[in-house]
């Protein structure tokens, strides 16, 4: 069971394998978590989360609805990045943003996204200004939106971007700056800031 | 005299009985489709 894919595992699982699922599960649980536990840097409520996120993917895969589109990892942390937006947003009753203007082009408004640090106001105001890239992205051509995402939220480098796509590491950095650039447009033509 | 060195190393991985649950989980639960939708329901 252990050389198999994620993605017969997958299959095997739909049609009753349950053990499948265990691999599955002991194969990835340390990546995810590790995923979870710096973002929210509480080990009780990691698991919370850990266990919502397998909760979620295992009643999606059992209605059928995942489309191998990527990775398994990667769509599991996009799951769980969601629940933890959801958490901080029940329980922010007050997200101070302050709003300043950048004064370098250089500036990358990726540099906002960096781990969090120790106390929950940062984390909240990260995971606000995450929310937003993501919304912003929506505006992107589908294969800059990719990368970005790749590169930003599940934390690839541009090599594995590359192997993951198919595509030369020039073409994945060529692509990333396209999709930043377009960015920085829709920020000032909607006079978006973002900061800390 | 010798340091007792007990600090407690994070170990970044979720514990035993969350997997355990998940597992159960996975076993109580199925699917059941109506009218084009489907719903998630516990198998008694």
């Amino acid at each position: 069971m252990k050389s198999k894919t994620d993605s017969l595992l997958i299959s095997l699982y739909q049609k009753g394998d349950e053990e499948a699922l265990s691999t599955l599960i002991h194969r990835h649980q340390r990546e995810l978590f590790t995923f979870i536990f710096y973002k929210i840097n509480d080990e009780d409520l990691a698991n919370d989360v850990f266990q919502d996120t397998f909760m979620k993917i295992i009643v999606m895969l059992k209605e059928g609805r995942y489309n191998e589109e990527g990775k398994f990892i990667l769509w599991a942390k996009r799951i769980a990045h969601n629940l933890i937006i959801d958490h901080f947003r029940v329980k922010a009753k007050n997200v101070k943003v302050s709003e300043t203007t950048f004064e370098t082009d250089e500036y990358s408004i990726f540099d906002l996204i960096r781990e969090p640090s120790e106390n929950i106001e940062d984390q909240l105001v990260t995971l606000q200004i995450q929310e937003d890239l993501l919304r912003m992205l929506q505006f992107l051509p589908q294969n800059q939106q990719e990368v970005i995402k790749l590169r930003f939220f599940d934390g690839l480098s541009f090599k594995e971007i590359a192997d993951h796509t198919n595509m030369s590491i020039n073409t994945t950095l060529g692509r990333v700056r396209y999709a930043l650039i377009n960015l920085r447009k829709i920020m000032d033509e909607n006079n978006i800031v973002l900061t800390r | 005299m010798k340091k007792n060195d007990s600090l407690k190393v994070k170990t970044l991985k979720p514990k035993k009985q969350t997997i355990d649950f998940l597992l159960n989980f996975s076993k109580s639960i199925e699917i059941v489709k109506s009218k084009g939708k489907s719903y998630p329901i516990l198998k008694n």
